[in-house]
């Protein structure tokens, strides 16, 4: 194994139809047009020396060392500025030209401290022998190194004002937090205004550093540990946009996390979590051996794997036969891989012989499922992530891309800059409303829980102004579903002018958006949670989906309908059939064609009725029904909304599995702990938010001497199913085998495509980047009527504000990971945003200690005075067990799909001096059930 | 506290104008003197740039001032045909007179010295500049009554 070293061809490529050749140092070459002459010669591998250049960003022409001599051109023009032309003869070596660059590189080198550098094995390279200036004049070799950010410092005595790191912060991520003060010898990189990194606007994404050619920008952990000797490439997993990865190695120690290049998610971007967020795998508080008691109030005992594999299964049997086959079942994680996530799904269907297994999805994108599913009949989004670049119009709903998905929020910047138009509908001024080079044309800060009046408003202008695309309609669509959808839309209840007394978004505002969206040529949607956490979140889905068709927008690059996935394999647990109504590939239990071939495969008989949703587990348990659950990576006693019923039915659990990395707060009921491992150690697939299949590749062993899917299986033996596999892609033939979109996938055709877009069939053997593409994949598009049903959670006089709540960057959902980070520098508290009217009429000010109380329970959190807000809505984030965001959130749930209202729940919020009472109890309950007996 | 109305007044005329920001920056010094910091962010926003941009502009020009100047300013050129006749040793006199060094404002903030680089007069070496007047030929001993001129004493 070595280190990969990617290859950079200076400037970034050109697309032309018009081929130019020419000639370099005798060798012929041809490339498209507007190419430079630095890529055309690298292309043909010769390598022209540069500093401030790189394929990332355009060309900037300031170091001066990739000059070239060209014929017939006076003088010694910079290859990186100037363009190929037709018979170009150039010369890339001759005396004169190292002449050039030594002298260039020799000022370079009197203002550079002598060590080992990148800068001074440039001078070598270059045959730079002496220093006829000498060090003694006006140099930068005593400035101070800035090294307020936790990852990386900057040493600006290194630094050649190249400005490569201004132009990545620019050009690559579009935070614009740097810049170059001042001029001349004077000048410098300054973040902000002359500020450190960490007061700056700078949000840690690492491109500036890994754009620096001098480690004037440097990472702490390679000063610390030393250059990594080899890569492994893997994937992250944060967040569903799924970014490839070199996990850079020593010896066995990871140095650092690169973004690769080659990551067709990613294009070698990276945010703070995936680029340097992962320490928490190698973090003290991660449980090591597998750990059992038999009571939660008992201390946990340590013991080997088979002693808790043994105990497990036994328990679970026992428990089956006094209270039946289905009073037991278990939950899937969208953190874990494919194979991970199979395999416990087969456990419960195999060996537990129900169907009670559900997923984390239940809780965020469930809708998604089922309203792609019933309008298009695939339960996916339409497109890969690069359609955005093709895009003239988006529309982002309820989602906060710049802090949820952030390297995809970059590509979409990229996009905005480049003049595609945004209409962004939020009750919230997110990033992408407003900030620098970014202004939405239009945004609809509805209130929360109105999103289905907002969507079938829009419908109504693109339907009455015949905006709409009949031809597509005509020829795609299902003609009924149409035309009964048209005479529901047409109903003046849809106008915007009638819609404004919920939505309280000026119908103008509404009626210049829906024409903006059907009339700019290619119009994408793009959507998160604030679309599916409602009580109706379905049927917004399924609005957005019955637009997109209407307008045509559906089945070519940069259209589609996208949901954002919150979590790194939230698309692959719902694929690997979690759901307890549906088999791996989204077949119905009940279809017994489709569960044959399962009953074949695993030489059993299957159970053909569905098995509980993870709410339906939580009332069964407490009604006494479901004794016994096993809990793949995920925490449902801070994620789930309702936090006193989660504690309760988990309480009354009989047993408890959980498998996880840490100790969370789930485990805090838990009779069983199986200790997981992290992405560093597993050996699978993610399948991120435009159907991609990346590998997952471990670059150490598990740390747990056990991997997370063999002791699924083991279980699964040790209770009677015949679960054996010698090693993971073995898994994942055998979803192939069963998953007829996941006909062709295999870990050697991953490896030999890099990644996969399902459906990867025989009619598609490469995969399928963009959905529909030549008609619906249920057949006709299908129209669905979706009625306007106001939740029943409102704002009354009691509880006159709407609290709605989401994700900040720094942290990660329940931040069992990003809390064992430095992250907590940027947040270590979560806080509650409130509207200055909504704050001068309780008294409040910024940074007062405020109760949040709603009909379900109260919590405190600190309180912070923002314009983001809109009067009447306050927001928090969910990060950190203590603040109780979910003792708050209600048990209202979307009809179809019974994914929780987490985005609106009526609160009060007034001043308060101490915490509330659950978060008294939480502090004394929390540390007296996590005790490991010595 | 500097007067925000009067900021985002001067802000509001400009930001509208495409490539207003340097226009914009002359007329915030005009009303200010100097460009406050507190006026960096409004212009940020109003523009819809960074921050970081923004002071990039400011700290290129040496002409934006980041602090309230002396009440009278004095420029003196340094460049080479004023120090051929003199100028050197005219501007360690205006030093000791005003008792600031160059890029200086005097403690009671009544003068602030600048060095300039060519006034374009260079036919009348020495110049200098008092409070937006150039006066030309101005040796040791006369610098003194110009400046006390420029007092209208």
């Amino acid at each position: 194994m070595t280190l990969i070293i990617e290859k950079d061809y200076g400037t970034p490529e050109k697309k032309s139809d018009k081929n130019i050749d020419l000639n370099i140092d005798g060798k012929s070459v041809t490339v498209p047009e507007g190419t430079s002459i630095m890529r055309a010669a690298r292309t043909i591998d010769t390598e022209i020396p540069s500093l401030c250049a790189s394929d990332c960003m355009e060309s900037y022409g300031s170091c001066r060392l990739c000059l070239v001599e060209v014929d017939g051109v006076r003088g010694t023009p910079a290859s990186c500025t100037t363009p190929v032309a037709q018979d170009m003869q150039v010369k890339t070596t001759s005396e004169r030209l190292t002449k050039i660059r030594r002298g260039i590189m020799e000022l370079y080198i009197s203002d550079h401290p002598d060590e080992d550098s990148p800068l001074n094995d440039m001078a070598q390279l270059l045959g730079l022998k002496e220093n006829r200036y000498g060090k003694q004049g006006h140099n930068h070799l005593k400035s101070v190194i800035d090294d307020s950010n936790p990852y990386f410092s900057f040493d600006a005595s290194k630094c050649i004002l190249c400005a490569r790191c201004v132009r990545a912060c620019e050009e690559v991520q579009g935070t614009f937090a740097l810049t170059v003060d001042g001029r001349g010898f004077d000048s410098k990189i300054s973040a902000g205004t002359d500020q450190s990194f960490l007061e700056s606007d700078c949000v840690s994404c690492g491109a500036c550093v890994q754009a620096c050619p001098t480690d004037s920008l440097f990472e702490k952990r390679v000063e610390e540990i030393g250059k990594p000797d080899h890569s492994v490439v893997t994937t992250c997993a944060y967040c569903g946009v799924g970014c490839g990865f070199k996990a850079e190695v020593k010896d066995q120690e990871v140095v650092r996390m690169m973004p690769w290049k080659d990551g067709q998610a990613n294009h070698g971007h990276s945010c703070v979590k995936g680029r340097f967020s992962w320490e928490y795998a190698i973090h003290e508080d991660r449980i090591l051996s597998p750990m059992i008691r038999d009571n939660i109030t008992d201390p946990w005992k340590e013991v080997g794997w088979d002693e808790a594999i043994e105990f497990t299964a036994s328990r679970l049997k026992d428990i089956q036969k006094e209270h039946g086959i289905k009073s037991i079942g278990g939950i899937t994680s969208s953190r874990c891989t494919n194979e991970e996530v199979f395999v416990v799904q087969k456990l419960i269907r195999a060996a537990f012989q129900n169907n009670n297994v559900d997923t984390c999805a239940r809780v965020c994108h469930s809708p998604t499922g089922y309203g792609l599913r019933e309008t298009l009949g695939t339960s996916a989004g339409t497109q890969t992530f690069d359609s955005v670049m093709e895009s003239d119009v988006m529309v982002v709903i309820g989602a906060n891309p710049t802090d949820a998905h952030p390297v995809f929020a970059s590509q979409m910047k990229r996009r905005l800059r480049q003049g595609a138009k945004l209409i962004v509908i939020d009750p919230r001024k997110t990033e992408l409303v407003k900030s620098p080079h970014i202004k939405a044309d239009h945004h609809l800060p509805l209130l929360p829980g109105t999103n289905v009046a907002m969507i079938n408003a829009i419908a109504h202008v693109v339907l009455t102004e015949g905006l709409m695309d009949q031809d597509y309609i005509d020829q795609r669509c299902d003609t009924d579903a149409f035309n009964q959808w048209r005479d529901f839309i047409l109903d003046p209840i849809n106008s915007p002018e009638t819609v404004e007394q919920y939505t309280g978004v000026a119908a103008s505002e509404v009626r210049s958006a829906a024409r903006l969206y059907a009339t700019s040529g290619n119009g994408a949607i793009y959507y998160g949670l604030g679309v599916t956490e409602h009580s109706q979140g379905s049927t917004m889905v399924i609005g957005m989906a019955n637009l997109a068709m209407a307008t045509g927008n559906i089945g070519a690059m940069g259209v589609g309908v996208n949901p954002l996935r919150g979590q790194n394999n939230v698309q692959g647990s719902c694929d690997m059939g979690s759901f307890p109504h549906e088999l791996p590939g989204y077949r119905p239990v009940g279809d017994d064609e489709a569960r044959g071939q399962f009953e074949k495969e695993w030489g059993l008989e299957l159970d053909p009725v569905p098995g509980y949703q993870i709410p339906h587990m939580f009332d069964a348990a407490v009604e006494g029904k479901y004794k016994a659950m096993y809990v793949q990576g995920e925490d449902v006693a801070q994620s789930d909304p309702n936090t006193h019923h989660v504690e309760a039915a988990l309480n009354a659990l009989d047993c408890l599995i959980v498998q996880d990395l840490f100790l969370n707060e789930t485990a805090r009921f838990a009779h069983v702990f199986l200790p997981g491992t992290s992405f560093l150690e597993k050996d699978g697939t993610f399948t991120n938010a435009e159907r991609r299949i990346s590998r997952v590749r471990p670059v150490m062993d598990a740390v747990t001497g056990m991997d997370e899917w063999e002791v699924s299986c083991r279980i699964g033996r040790a209770m009677g199913a015949d679960m054996s596999y010698d090693h993971p892609s073995e898994i994942m033939d055998e979803i192939a085998r069963l998953t007829p979109t996941f006909k062709n996938v295999s870990f050697d055709r991953l490896d030999e495509l890099g990644s996969i877009q399902w459906p990867c069939t025989d009619d598609a053997p490469d995969g399928t980047p963009i959905m529909h593409v030549d008609g619906f994949v249920r057949g006709k598009g299908n129209f669905i009527v979706t009625e306007y049903v106001p939740t029943t959670e409102r704002s009354t006089r009691k509880f006159p504000l709407i609290l709605t709540t989401g994700r900040i960057l720094s942290q990660y959902n329940v931040g069992a990971q990003t809390r064992r980070t430095k992250n907590n520098v940027w947040h270590d508290k979560d806080i509650l945003d409130i509207h200055p009217h909504d704050a001068e009429n309780r008294g409040i000010v910024c940074g007062d200690k405020v109760l949040i109380q709603s009909r379900m329970g109260e919590t405190v959190l600190e309180a912070r005075i923002t314009e983001n807000m809109q009067p009447g809505v306050v927001y928090t984030t969910f990060h950190m067990p203590e603040s109780g965001a979910n003792i708050v959130t209600t048990d209202n749930s979307d009809w179809a799909t019974n994914c929780p209202e987490y985005k609106v729940t009526a609160v009060e919020v007034r001043q308060t001096n101490r915490k509330s009472d659950w978060q008294e109890e939480f502090d004394g309950f929390s540390s007296s059930t996590r005790h490991i007996a010595e | 506290m500097i007067d925000m109305d009067k900021a985002n007044e001067v802000i509001n005329r400009f930001k509208d104008l495409e490539g207003g920001l340097l226009e914009c920056l002359h007329g915030v010094q005009q009303a200010f003197g100097y460009v406050p910091k507190e006026t960096v962010n409004v212009m940020a926003d109003a523009f819809n740039l960074s921050r970081a941009e923004v002071h990039g502009v400011i700290s290129y020009y040496h002409d934006f001032k980041t602090n309230p100047e002396g009440r009278k300013v004095v420029r003196i050129c340094q460049a080479e045909a004023c120090q051929s006749m003199g100028s050197r040793g005219l501007t360690e006199r205006v030093k000791d007179v005003l008792n600031i060094d160059l890029g200086d404002t005097s403690a009671d903030g009544e003068y602030s010295l600048e060095a300039v680089y060519c006034f374009g007069n260079c036919a009348l070496s020495p110049n200098v500049e008092i409070d937006g007047k150039l006066h030309a030929r101005v040796s040791s001993d006369n610098f003194e009554a110009l400046l006390k001129q420029g007092d209208g004493a």
